[in-house]
C-alpha cells in the first residue's frame, strides 16, 4: 500500500460557510492522513470559496476521500488530481542575516539562477521570495541554509489551476441555476392548476 | 415581530412537526416557555436522558418516515444527544436536534454550560449551523428539514443561540427545496440502467442484495416486481429487512455474519450481484477481499460516496432505488432462474435442521432466545413494529422474526447502541399508535437506557417490552467462549428485581421462566394496549447461530460450536 502512494492534489469549491474547514479537516484526520498543504481563498466565481489540499495517499483511499468531501452540504465540488492535471506553483519567502549574505561573493548569481527576488535587504535582515514548486523552493531553501542560518521560512501551500480546457465548476453551477429555474417554474405551473 | 422562539415553533408547524421529543435546561428555556403556549399542537414528549430523546426520535422518524425532532439544553444536554447524533448519520434516519446554546457573548468563553456542539457534531451529522440572529432561524429551520429528509437522509443538528431565540424578528416562512451546492436525488444515467439491464439479462445466477435504501425512496413495490419478473432470489441487509414480505417467494432472508446461509451461500455463487440501497458493511461482507469475487456487482445507490467506497463493482448506478428499478424493470428479460433458486434448497433444509429447529424447538428444559422470538412472531403474524435493542436479541429477532408491512424492525444498526430499544420503541408506538410493538432487549441494554420506563409511565405509551434475560452480556460472551479462550471477563451481570420496578413504574409485569408459562404469558401482554414488561429467563449460554467468525468470507459458517457448514456434501 505505502507504494502506490503519491501526492494528490484535491480542489475543493464551496459555499463560504463557518465549519466547512473544520467538516472538511476532519474527513482526512478521520481517515488518519496528514495534510501536506492547505490553502484556501475566494474564486473567480461570486460566493464561491476554493480550497486546495495536497496529501500523500493511494488512489483508493483518496477517492473515497474525495467524495466524502464533496458529500458535504455547503461543497460545490471536489476534484482529484495529480500533478499531471494542473499547473502549479507555490510561493515562499526567506528571512536571512543580511550580513551572511554580503559575505558571499557569488550572492547575485544564487538569486538569479533560482529565479528569486529580493523583497527587503536592511543591515540585520534580507528578505527573499520565491515562486515554483516544491523542489526548486527546497533547493534555495538548502543553498541559502549553507550560508548560514535560516531565520525565518515560510511557504503558502499549493495553488492550482488546472490544465483542460472546460471550466466544469462553472458548467456545473450554470446548471444548477437551470435546475433552480425548472423548479420554480414547474412549481408555479402546479400552484395554478390547484 | 415575534420572538425567536415563537418563530421556531412557527417554522416546525410549517413543517408537519406534531411531536417533539425533548428536556428542557437553562439556556433553552425561552424556547420551552413558547412551547408552553403551543402545547396543543406541538406534543412535547418529556424523557428522562436525551439520549433517550433523541433514540425515541429515531424510532418515530424510521416509523413515519419524516424527521424525527429533539429539542435539549446547551452543554450537557447537547453532549447527551451525540450518541443518537452518531447513530442516526450511519443508519440514514432523518433528524432536526434543536440544542440551546449560551449567547452570543459567551460563545468561546467557558461559559456555565457552552460547549462546542458545532465542533462535536461536524463530524457525524448531515449538516450543523449555529443560529446567531432571530432574523435566521425561519431560513436555517427550513434548511435543517430539507437536508434531513432529502437524498440519503440523516440527522442535522442547529445550535441555537438564546440571543436568537429571545430576540425578535418579521416572521415569514418558506420552505426550502433547493441548494445550489447539494444534489440529494441524482439521476441515474440511461446507459448505466440499459448496461445493467443487459448484465442482467445474460446471468444465469442473478442475485439481489438490498438494504434500507428501498425503504427510504419507498421502493418496496418496485423491488417486488423486479424481482417477480427477473425470477431473481434476494437477501436483506439488517435495515433492509421488512421492504419484502418475508414470505415473498424471492426472498431468501438476512445477509451477513448471522444471515441465512442460503443468502450468504448464493452472494459466493451468483454470477451478477446486484446490490441495492445498501452500503457493503463488514458485518455483511465478511472479508471484503473475497466478497462475491466471482460477480458481476451491480451497485446502486443515492450516494456517490458508497459506490467503490468498500468493494469494487462492476457497475456503479447513481440514483434513487424508486427510479432506478421502476426504470430497469421493463428493460430486463421475463426469465426463469428456478434451477438457480433451488440451489438453494440445501442450505435452508440444512440451516433448518443444524439451527433453527434446536434454537425455537429445543431439547433442553430451559428457554432460547430464538423460541420466545419465534413464538411472538407466530401471535403478531407480521402486524407488530419489531424492535431491538443490540446483541444476541437484536440477532435473533432479526432472524425469527416475520414481517408483512414495511418500516416494521426498528433497531440500531450501524453503530450498534446499546440502549436504543427502550426508547426508540417509545418512539415507535408514538408515531403508529394503533400499531402493537414489541421491542426484544437484552438485560444489559434494558439497564443502559431504563430510566425511560419514567416516559413510558408518564405517556403510558403501550410498549411491549420482551426482556430476553440472560444474566450476561450476552453478544460479548459468546465472543469470549468462541475466540477468548472462555474468559469470561466483565460479561456476567446482576439483575435488579424487575417486579419491583415494573412496580415502581406501574408498568404490567410478567415474569416466565418455564417453556409452559410462555404462551399464556405472551397472550396477556398483547391482551390489551397498556405498556407491559415481559421478563423472561433465558439460557445463559445461548448462542447465536449460524455464525460466519470476523474476517472470514461470507460461505465460512459456522452452524454451531462444532460443525461448519459444508456446501455440496
Ligand atoms: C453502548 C454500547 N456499549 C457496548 C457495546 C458492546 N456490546 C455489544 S453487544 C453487548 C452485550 C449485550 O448484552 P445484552 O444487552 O444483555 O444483550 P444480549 O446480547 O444478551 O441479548 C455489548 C456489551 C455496544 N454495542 N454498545
Amino acid at each position: 500500500m505505502e507504494n502506490n502512494k503519491i501526492l494528490y492534489t484535491i480542489a475543493i469549491y464551496s459555499e463560504n460557510q463557518i465549519g466547512l474547514l473544520s467538516a472538511i479537516s476532519n474527513i482526512f484526520v478521520r481517515h488518519g492522513l496528514n495534510i501536506e498543504s492547505l490553502t484556501a481563498c475566494p474564486s473567480a466565481l461570486e460566493g464561491i470559496h476554493k480550497i486546495t489540499v495536497t496529501t500523500h495517499c493511494d488512489l483508493h483511499r483518496i477517492s473515497v476521500i474525495t467524495r466524502q468531501i464533496e458529500k458535504r452540504i455547503d461543497v460545490v465540488k471536489a476534484f482529484l488530481y495529480t500533478d499531471d492535471d494542473l499547473f502549479f506553483r507555490e510561493v515562499a519567502l526567506y528571512k536571512v542575516p543580511t550580513e551572511n549574505l554580503l559575505n558571499y561573493a557569488h550572492f547575485e548569481d544564487l538569486i538569479e539562477r533560482n529565479a528569486a527576488r529580493i523583497l527587503e535587504i536592511n543591515r540585520k535582515f534580507t528578505i527573499i521570495q520565491k515562486t515554483g514548486q516544491d523542489e526548486s523552493i527546497h533547493r534555495l531553501y538548502v543553498e541559502l541554509q549553507q550560508l548560514g542560518a535560516v531565520l525565518q521560512f515560510a511557504r503558502s501551500g499549493r495553488i492550482a489551476v488546472t490544465n483542460s480546457d472546460r471550466e466544469l465548476v462553472t458548467e456545473f453551477l450554470q446548471q444548477r441555476q437551470h435546475d433552480q429555474v425548472c423548479k420554480k417554474s414547474s412549481q408555479e405551473s402546479k400552484d395554478k392548476i390547484i | 415581530m415575534i420572538t425567536g422562539s415563537e418563530a421556531l415553533m412557527q417554522a416546525l408547524i410549517a413543517e408537519g412537526v406534531e411531536t417533539i421529543f425533548g428536556y428542557p435546561g437553562g439556556q433553552i428555556m425561552p424556547v420551552y416557555d413558547q412551547l408552553y403556549d403551543y402545547r396543543d399542537c406541538l406534543h412535547h414528549v418529556l424523557v428522562r436522558h436525551e439520549q433517550g430523546a433523541i433514540h425515541a426520535a429515531q424510532g418515530y422518524a424510521r416509523v413515519k418516515g419524516v424527521p424525527g425532532v429533539v429539542i435539549c439544553t446547551s452543554g450537557p444536554g447537547a453532549t447527551n444527544v451525540i450518541t443518537g447524533v452518531a447513530d442516526a448519520i450511519i443508519d440514514s434516519t432523518p433528524l432536526v436536534v434543536i440544542a440551546g446554546q449560551v449567547n452570543v457573548g459567551l460563545l468561546g468563553t467557558d461559559a456555565f454550560q457552552e460547549t462546542d456542539v458545532l465542533g462535536m457534531t461536524i463530524p457525524i451529522a448531515k449538516w450543523s449551523w449555529q443560529i446567531r440572529r432571530p432574523e435566521d432561524i425561519p431560513w436555517a429551520v427550513a434548511r435543517a428539514f430539507y437536508i434531513a429528509k432529502s437524498g440519503r437522509p440523516g440527522p442535522v443538528v442547529l445550535d441555537l443561540t438564546r440571543d436568537a431565540q429571545i430576540g425578535m424578528l418579521d416572521f415569514h416562512y418558506e420552505p426550502i427545496d433547493f441548494i445550489r451546492s447539494y444534489i440529494p436525488c441524482p439521476v441515474a444515467s440511461q446507459e448505466s440502467i440499459e448496461e445493467a439491464a443487459r448484465l442482467i439479462n445474460e446471468a444465469q445466477r442473478p442475485f439481489v442484495v438490498f438494504g434500507q435504501g428501498v425503504i427510504l425512496s419507498q421502493a418496496e413495490a418496485e423491488l417486488e416486481a423486479f424481482l417477480d419478473k427477473g425470477d431473481i432470489p434476494a437477501g436483506s441487509t439488517l435495515l433492509g429487512l421488512s421492504a419484502l414480505r418475508s414470505d415473498n417467494r424471492h426472498f431468501m432472508g438476512m445477509a451477513g455474519m448471522h444471515g441465512r446461509i442460503a443468502t450468504n451461500v448464493m452472494t459466493q455463487h451468483c454470477d451478477v450481484l446486484i446490490a441495492i440501497g445498501m452500503r457493503f458493511d463488514d458485518r455483511v461482507t465478511g472479508k471484503m477481499s473475497t466478497y462475491a469475487t466471482q460477480a458481476k456487482i451491480i451497485h446502486i445507490d443515492i450516494d456517490n460516496a458508497e459506490i467503490n467506497k468498500n468493494i469494487q463493482v462492476y457497475l456503479g448506478i447513481l440514483g434513487d432505488a424508486k427510479n432506478v428499478l421502476s426504470r430497469l424493470t421493463p428493460l430486463i428479460a421475463e426469465a426463469d432462474h428456478a434451477d438457480w433458486i433451488s440451489t438453494a434448497d440445501e442450505c435452508r433444509n440444512t440451516e433448518y435442521e443444524k439451527v433453527i429447529s434446536p434454537e425455537i424447538h429445543p431439547q433442553g428444559s430451559e428457554l432460547t432466545m430464538g423460541e420466545v422470538e419465534n413464538l411472538v412472531a407466530e401471535y403478531v403474524k407480521g402486524e407488530a413494529i419489531v424492535v431491538t435493542d443490540v446483541g444476541q436479541n437484536q440477532m435473533t429477532a432479526a432472524r425469527y422474526s416475520r414481517f408483512t408491512h414495511s418500516r416494521s424492525l426498528i433497531t440500531s444498526g450501524g453503530l450498534g447502541t446499546m440502549g436504543f430499544g427502550l426508547p426508540a420503541a417509545i418512539g415507535a408506538k408514538t408515531a403508529a399508535p394503533s400499531r402493537p410493538v414489541c421491542l426484544f432487549v437484552g438485560d444489559g441494554g434494558l439497564q443502559m437506557t431504563i430510566q425511560e420506563l419514567g416516559t413510558i409511565m408518564q405517556e403510558g405509551t403501550g410498549v411491549k417490552i420482551v426482556l430476553l434475560n440472560n444474566n450476561w452480556l450476552g453478544n460479548v460472551r459468546q465472543w469470549q467462549q468462541l475466540f477468548w479462550n472462555e474468559r469470561y471477563s466483565a460479561t456476567r451481570m446482576m439483575n435488579p428485581d424487575y417486579a419491583s420496578l415494573a412496580a415502581a413504574y406501574g408498568i404490567a409485569y410478567r415474569q416466565v421462566e418455564q417453556r409452559s408459562e410462555l404462551a399464556s404469558a405472551v397472550e396477556e401482554m398483547f391482551a390489551d394496549d397498556r405498556p407491559f414488561l415481559l421478563n423472561v429467563h433465558v439460557i445463559e449460554a445461548g448462542m447465536v447461530f449460524p455464525m460466519i467468525p470476523p474476517g472470514k468470507s461470507v460461505d465460512e459458517i459456522m452452524l454451531n460450536t462444532n460443525e461448519w457448514f459444508e456446501y455440496g456434501k
